[in-house]
């Protein structure tokens, strides 16, 4: 008989382990999921916006802005 | 564009961030410890055979398993804020900060999703020894996850092996290894995961007692106080090591933050350690309302000496040396710091200026000064200082680090007795008949996550003003966005957290009403 696959063994391995999980498990990953969506599409797009790379070209327009900010917050 | 950053704005931003690095941080250590409690257990089951230790083992992963899921990724919400609402701190601090979270990243991602998944759904799938390999490494990963989070803190602390570029305005990495064994990062990673076994251990003294109280699962309950008893005592031991080693550290590099945690205004020679204090609502100074009298003071002499420089007799300075100066001690005064990082700041405007008009005969001779050894020794070093004009607004909140400190050493020493008590009333098998110290035992579930974020308030708030000591402080590290959108985010973190925490808590109450798998 030919051996299983490397891969297709890790891929059942974990589609097994969330299949035979507890109700406990099944909850948390629900938590899991509802608080990724939150954090990566919600917060990082609409709240949490790197403010050099959306207001700024290059990295020297970025040092330009924090060396000016450096030697004006007296 | 540049406008001088509010109070609100940075007030809200600092109430932002520690919201979420407060909420972040009731997940890591309970992972720290218990991870290593349960490799302990199952290590006993595979040793023995015995199947006890077995359903033992995997009771207790399930409630890590609630806290880790519930925890997992609240860390990266920081780094959120990094970019948006500490941008010139981001760039400042250049890869110094960017390279350990970035091993921190990779590191537990495979860890996390290698290890964790065997250990949960392994059981039968692999042998034995591979599942406890597993175990072990799960909890070393996590240990070590820690450790890269915290020599970046450790750097901002005590920042090292880098040096300032003016032209990129970012420090750069000089010597890795400088920054990775800083005392101040490898005494901040041995305090912080040790104070995560005590947490650990007495989580699981705590709730075998309710166990024990209700007349179920006595044995589970019994070999895990026994287990935990072992380990809390020990870890508290070890913990009160890596704290002394940490005061002293402290007492040398943040000598601003020592004053502060013993609330010392004065320095003097054989300092007394204020064992318990209470300030009153007058001030000793008008001109900072920092600066409290004590109402009640039980001072023991000379330990404050000795915990500092291991000299009974050293001199410890006080609020008002480091403010004014102590000639005697060699220790330089606000004052003149101040003038010396205004020095720093004009230079570096000098240096842009000269940039910006194209005089690049002008620029690289002011650029080979600001980097010249003596000047980064004798003035860049104070740059920070050069921001503010009264020396009084460079002492953090006396009171509140002052209690913290003492809040968490109190708790600590509490520990220490309460795992001696665990561990003398199960060797004679009397714990289950000691109704008052069950319920000490529950109660002091809370105290833990009391004193456990008691020691980043001090770790923290004991040294403002500073994002990085000495070099920025948070007025100059806050991006200039409006103090209202902060507030926004603020309120939507606090109801997100709170809603999260009360999953948790409901979901790993369930678990524990309904016990091992039998």
């Amino acid at each position: 008989m030919k051996p299983e696959n490397i891969f297709r063994k890790i891929w059942n391995f974990y589609a097994e382990g969330f299949r035979e999980m507890g109700s406990w498990g099944r909850q948390v990953w629900i938590i899991i999921l509802v608080k990724l969506f939150i954090m990566f599409v919600i917060l990082r797009l609409f709240f949490f916006p790197n403010f050099l790379k959306s207001n700024f070209e290059t990295d020297q327009d970025r040092s330009n802005h924090v060396l000016e900010v450096l030697t004006k917050s007296k | 564009m540049i406008e001088i950053a509010d109070a609100s704005l940075v007030d809200w931003s600092r109430a932002q961030f520690a919201l979420t690095a407060m909420y972040h941080w009731i997940f890591v250590p309970l992972t720290l410890g218990i991870t290593l409690i349960i490799a302990f257990m199952e290590t006993l089951y595979v040793k023995t055979g015995n199947e006890e230790w077995k359903k033992i083992t995997k009771f207790w992963m399930t409630l890590f398993g609630i806290n880790f899921a519930i925890g997992v990724a609240t860390g990266i919400i920081l780094e959120f804020e990094f970019g948006t609402n500490w941008s010139n701190y981001s760039w400042f601090v250049g890869d110094i900060f960017g390279a350990p979270l970035a091993i921190e990243g990779i590191l537990a991602f495979f860890m996390e999703s290698t290890f964790i998944a065997i250990m949960f759904f392994g059981w039968n799938k692999v042998g034995k020894k591979t599942h406890l390999l597993a175990t072990w490494l799960t909890a070393i990963g996590a240990n070590l996850s820690a450790l890269w989070i915290l020599v970046a803190n450790g750097w901002m602390q005590h920042p090292v092996g880098m040096k300032f570029n003016p032209e990129t305005a970012r420090n750069e990495m000089e010597n890795f290894w400088e920054v990775l064994f800083s005392q101040t990062a490898v005494d901040k990673w041995l305090h912080a995961t040790s104070s995560g076994f005590v947490l650990a251990s007495v989580f699981v003294i705590g709730v075998s007692a309710w166990y024990l109280l209700k007349k179920r699962e006595l044995l589970l309950a019994k070999k895990s106080i026994l287990i935990a008893s072992v380990f809390g005592l020990l870890s508290s031991l070890y913990l009160v090591m890596t704290g002394d080693n940490s005061t002293r550290t402290i007492a040398n590099d943040q000598t601003m933050k020592f004053a502060a945690l013993e609330g010392l205004y004065n320095g003097s020679e054989g300092a007394g350690l204020v064992a318990v204090g209470l300030f009153s609502s007058s001030e000793t100074d008008p001109s900072n309302e920092n600066l409290k009298d004590f109402n009640l003071k039980i001072e023991i002499p000379n330990i404050l000496s000795y915990m500092a420089f291991l000299d009974w007799d050293a001199f410890v300075p006080g609020v008002n040396d480091l403010i004014n100066g102590n000639e005697k001690y060699g220790i330089l005064s606000y004052y003149e710091r101040i003038k010396r990082g205004k020095v720093a700041i004009e230079k570096l405007t000098r240096f842009k200026e000269a940039q910006k008009n194209k005089e690049t005969q002008l620029a690289n001779s002011l650029k080979a000064e600001l980097t010249s050894k003596d000047f980064q020794e004798n003035y860049f070093r104070y740059f920070g200082y050069g921001y503010f004009e009264d020396p009084h607004d460079l002492i953090p909140n006396i009171p509140l680090t002052f209690y913290s400190f003492h809040t968490m050493v109190g708790l600590g020493f509490f520990f220490i007795l309460l795992f001696i008590f665990s561990l003398v009333f199960i060797l004679k098998d009397t714990f289950d008949q000691k109704r008052w110290f069950m319920r000490l035992a529950i109660i002091s579930i809370p105290l833990a996550y009391i004193a456990s974020q008691a020691g980043w308030i001090v770790a923290e708030v004991g040294r403002q003003p500073w994002v990085v000591q000495d070099l920025m402080p948070t007025l100059s590290a806050v991006t200039r966005i409006s103090a209202g959108s902060v507030q926004t985010t603020f309120w939507l973190f606090a109801v997100l957290f709170t809603v999260l925490l009360i999953a948790e808590l409901k979901i790993m109450f369930r678990q524990i009403k309904i016990g091992p798998k039998h």
